[in-house]
């Protein structure tokens, strides 16, 4: 795209956009290191989790208010515009990333002591992996503004959900099996939700993605595979 | 841009601009351009300095017949009936199509006299009648509370701002059906121009209303629909929220955005 007349706008344009790849860069590694703690109940790596979510959120006000800045210094027209809106809308999703990520570190406290077993994290393992891989797909889709790209993300959330609705049934049967096991499974769901969460956001920013480039909205309907509230699991008496 | 993307079901095309060139002597201001004009709608006309927004909007009351050298060719349907045919009669037309200019240009005369000298032209009303379509001119242009104890006064005594609502109750006294706005703020503040803003927003209840502007930001809060033309030609005509969201040419893009030139 040409450049603006006034090269400063174009300055202020890039600029949030840089901030945008930096709080990406920081939700991403809050993520890996919150489930990174959450595997091994790593309190010490937690706290630093919930630390670093206020350094987060300080980028996002920043950003939010240059977003502001530039609507009212400017009057974004047409693609400008779409630029502007798609800034506030995915810094308020990176910002809720890394909320979820807190979240995540705070259960690690919680979790600290109590009765535990390995096979338990394979499950949430995996569907973080997953996230964190749809996390950095849109964030590399954003920066070359790749609606291809950002489209395989939306598309792609799904998986995520089908394993959450899986895995939901997998901490439900443990927690039948034993009740020991009720407080860190129920822990480990909440961390689940919270990771099919981030997986949300990260299609709300492939939505944003394809907002900002084509003008229009993404109008199909998502495939939905999160079953898990109409998910039950028998009891079964022995 | 030959067809409109854009749902028109429902809209009244009040005038209808078919093929038209226009032309200053040998130079070609226009080059064929086919636009509709809703009615009771507010078309906006945009682009840089020499596109052929002004000329356009002086096709339509034929203002430029008062220049030698300049013609159009094609035709602009007003209600069906072709405005450029040399039988039509310019004045009756210019009341039926009145027109706003750059700089307010109250005549010489008492603030009353302003609005009553074109009434006159088309109609003998008594006193009292005359009385009251003043009031009423003036009240419909937001500009009766402001006057209506210094009627006699000369209208040049009147800020910018009252004078180009004079000029605007001046031609909405003669009861056009078509009110054309040639830069109508340019030489306001933004009070005045946000007062003239609201006065085009309540005209729409019964006038079509074309509007000539270099603020994109006005033309983009005041109008429905947005014809933006270049070197001429008429690039992009569209509801004005696409236009300003997402525009379809890339010339209409890097104008609105600032990136021309």
């Amino acid at each position: 795209m040409s450049e603006h007349i006034v090269s400063r706008y174009d300055d202020e344009l890039n600029d949030v956009a840089r901030r945008i790849a930096e709080m990406g860069g920081m939700a991403e590694r809050l993520v890996d290191v919150a489930v990174g703690a959450l595997m091994r109940v790593d309190t010490e790596t937690a706290k630093q989790v919930i630390a670093d979510d206020k350094k987060l959120d300080a980028l996002q006000r920043e950003c939010e208010e240059r977003a502001v800045m530039i609507i009212a210094r400017r009057q974004p027209m047409a693609l400008d515009l779409r630029e502007v809106i798609g800034v506030q809308r995915i810094s308020s999703d990176l910002e809720r990333i890394g909320d979820l990520a807190k979240n995540i570190a705070k259960r690690v406290m919680a979790l600290d002591g109590q009765f535990q077993s390995k096979r338990f994290n394979t499950g949430v393992e995996h569907m973080a992996q997953l996230s964190l891989a749809q996390l950095k797909d849109v964030l590399d889709a954003y920066a070359t503004r790749d609606v291809d790209q950002a489209y395989q993300v939306w598309k792609r959330d799904e998986e995520i959900d089908a394993m959450y609705t899986s895995l939901f049934r997998e901490l439900l049967t443990y927690m039948m099996e034993d009740p020991r096991n009720i407080t860190f499974c129920t822990h480990l769901l909440f961390c689940a939700k919270n990771i099919e969460r981030i997986g949300d956001h990260a299609t709300n920013i492939a939505e944003t993605i394809y907002y900002v480039v084509n003008g229009r909205v993404l109008e199909e309907d998502r495939p939905k595979q999160d079953e898990s509230s109409t998910t039950a699991v028998a009891y079964e008496q022995n | 841009m030959n067809q409109l993307a854009m749902n028109t079901t429902g809209l009244a095309e009040k005038v209808s601009i078919r093929n038209l060139k226009f032309f200053y002597g040998d130079t070609q201001a226009l080059k064929t351009i086919n636009l509709p004009l809703f009615e009771k709608k507010v078309t906006a006309f945009i682009g840089p300095s020499g596109c052929g927004k002004s000329t356009l909007l002086r096709v339509l009351n034929r203002m430029y017949d008062l220049y030698p050298r300049q013609r159009a060719e094609g035709e602009v349907l007003f209600d069906g009936k072709n405005v450029l045919d040399p039988d039509q009669d310019r004045n009756m037309l210019r009341a039926r199509i009145g027109m706003v200019f750059q700089k307010p240009t109250p005549f010489p005369m008492s603030i009353y006299d302003n609005i009553a000298f074109g009434i006159r032209l088309y109609e003998s009303l008594s006193r009292s009648e005359m009385d009251g379509r003043v009031e009423a001119a003036l009240t419909r242009a937001a500009l009766w509370n402001e006057v209506k104890d210094k009627l006699n006064s000369s209208g040049l005594s009147l800020s910018g701002g009252q004078q180009q609502r004079l000029c605007i109750a001046r031609t909405i006294a003669v009861r056009p059906e078509v009110v054309l706005f040639d830069e109508p703020c340019s030489a306001l503040d933004p009070i005045s121009t946000a007062k003239i803003e609201e006065l085009i927003d309540e005209l729409t209840t019964d006038y079509t209303i074309a509007i000539v502007t270099h603020n994109m930001q006005q033309a983009a809060r005041v109008s429905d629909y947005t014809a933006f033309m270049y070197l001429g030609e008429l690039i992009e005509f569209d509801e004005t929220a696409k236009i300003f969201t997402s525009p379809s040419d890339k010339r209409t893009q890097d104008y609105i955005t600032g990136r021309f030139g």
